[in-house]
């Protein structure tokens, strides 16, 4: 019966508990929807409109979009890791184990987790290189190229701590190998070197280190970077359209060459 | 009769369209405003559709590849006992083949501190604002520092090996040969194209050609002790 939940969705969003959380209210004018952006703190980031250039694929190929939704998945699938895993040895390679044989849907999980991060560290790479050849790195936009480049190292050391926490052998020598990079850097380099790992080797401290990094402090710089990523597209102009001329100019209205003529 | 002005102004107001914006046009320049008329879509609810729709294919996309294909999980950590090759992340890759030819103070340190000032310099670097094609202007000065950086590089990489690197530097410098030496009107496209490319673009062009082929090298290429291996033989 599609009249009676049509009015039952109507009496709830009619409701004073519905209307006092969301203010905009349901019209579907320019108004109500213009609302429905600025009155949501999570949406408010983004403006009320957005060039109809900008929807079509080939302008931005959704690349920061894909990015944005690979993040997402991770966070849901990675949080739901965090209930089964354990940052320590040789726990942390059991658990691994138990992801796989044990825990329902656990190997899907942790594949899911594990190839949407590949994703994600590709689409950043691709997005960097979509945004340069469309030139939207441009004046006003420098700054949010420079917090994307920051994004772009976040998600790389987010991938790179993650690479650790399986305790397997793939991920403890690609660690050895990476961290021993560090220890290149003129004057302090072992001093980083021992700051990173918690030790002169990766050991239980690095799982540590690398866990807190990878499940706390790296997601919530980035979700701070993220937001402010977005919230500067609209702050520079909105998405970023190239100066070239549109293929096809709107003829202008008839309201408007009426007013001219007068 | 008094001097005509030195500036016309023109205003646009279109509630529906782009903001108001008001122009300033001085005597001697002939600038022209385009794309007066652009049309805008409402965020919610039409880019906001497009973007969760988008969203969703891609978790559609990952789901089913997850389901397919197992991440990789070797044996336990064992200290004692490298594997060979011991590689990083494929993402990585590309400056582990570096650092195959290069002290870790070059290859781990130097690079890519570079790479991220280049990057994050980029926006704030005149040259690429003019967007210009790099041999457009001052021809006979750019052609001189392009030969003249192009054969050092290539010297340069030869001289320390790192063949792998060669490649991706010939086919750009054969291109930015190809540019320099077509005019803006070239009937091929192709040239055209080429021509009216700047500085930022050939750099970024050849950035992302070596990061193509460094990481793919290291990724497919390399087996035992860093040696070079054929993917399809093992």
């Amino acid at each position: 019966m599609p009249g009676k939940t049509d009015k039952l969705i109507e009496q709830v969003e009619h409701s004073r508990v519905w209307r006092s959380i969301f203010r905009s209210g349901t019209g579907t004018s320019t108004l109500h929807r213009a609302l429905a952006i600025q009155q949501n703190v999570f949406l408010h980031l983004f403006s009320n409109k957005v060039r109809k250039r900008m929807l079509s694929v080939s302008s931005t190929w959704y690349l920061g979009t894909l990015t944005f939704g690979t993040f997402l998945i991770l966070i849901v699938t990675g949080v739901l890791l965090m209930l089964y895993y354990h940052p320590s040895v040789p726990q942390a390679y059991a658990d691994m184990k138990d992801l796989q044989f044990v825990v329902s849907s656990g190997l899907f999980l942790r594949n899911l987790h594990r190839w949407s991060a590949q994703a994600m560290v590709f689409l950043v790479f691709a997005h960097m290189f979509k945004v340069f050849y469309r030139g939207a790195y441009r004046a006003p936009r420098e700054f949010n190229w420079v917090i994307g480049v920051m994004l772009l190292l976040i998600t790389l050391l987010l991938s790179y701590t993650g690479y650790l926490l399986p305790w397997d052998q793939l991920a403890y020598w690609a660690i050895t190998v990476g961290s021993n990079i560090s220890s290149a850097v003129p004057l302090v380099g072992s001093k980083i070197h021992f700051l990173l790992l918690g030790g002169n080797q990766v050991n239980a401290n690095a799982l540590l280190r690398f866990y807190v990094l990878h499940c706390v402090i790296l997601p919530l710089t980035a979700l701070l970077f993220v937001a402010v990523h977005f919230w500067r597209i609209r702050k520079d102009g909105g998405l970023y359209v190239q100066q070239s001329e549109p293929k096809k100019l709107a003829a202008p209205d008839d309201a408007v060459l009426a007013k001219e003529a007068k | 009769m008094s001097d005509p002005k030195e500036f016309v102004a023109g205003i646009e107001s279109d509630q529906r369209r782009s903001p108001t914006r008001v122009v300033f046009v001085t005597r001697r320049t002939s600038a022209q405003v385009k794309a007066t008329y652009e049309e805008q879509v409402q965020t919610y609810p039409e880019v906001l559709f497009r973007a969760v729709l988008a969203i969703e294919l891609l978790a559609i996309a990952l789901v089913v590849f997850s389901l397919l294909f197992n991440a990789p999980l070797e044996g336990i950590a064992d200290p004692s006992h490298t594997p060979n090759p011991a590689k990083a992340p494929w993402y990585f890759l590309g400056l582990q083949e570096l650092l195959h030819y290069f002290p870790p103070v070059v290859a781990g340190v130097l690079v890519p501190t570079l790479l991220i000032v280049s990057l994050v310099i980029i926006p704030y670097f005149n040259i690429n604002i003019e967007a210009d094609g790099l041999f457009l202007h001052h021809r006979r000065k750019r052609l001189q520092t392009f030969y003249l950086t192009a054969v050092g590089m290539l010297v340069f990489l030869v001289f320390f090996r790192v063949y792998v690197a060669v490649a991706p530097t010939l086919i750009v410098a054969i291109a930015m040969v190809i540019a320099a030496n077509s005019s803006p009107d070239s009937p091929v496209t192709f040239r055209r194209y080429l021509v009216a490319k700047p500085l930022a673009w050939w750099v970024m062009t050849w950035f992302l050609f070596e990061l193509i082929v460094l990481t793919a090298v290291g990724t497919f290429f390399r087996g035992p002790g860093w040696s070079w291996v054929l993917p399809w033989r093992s």
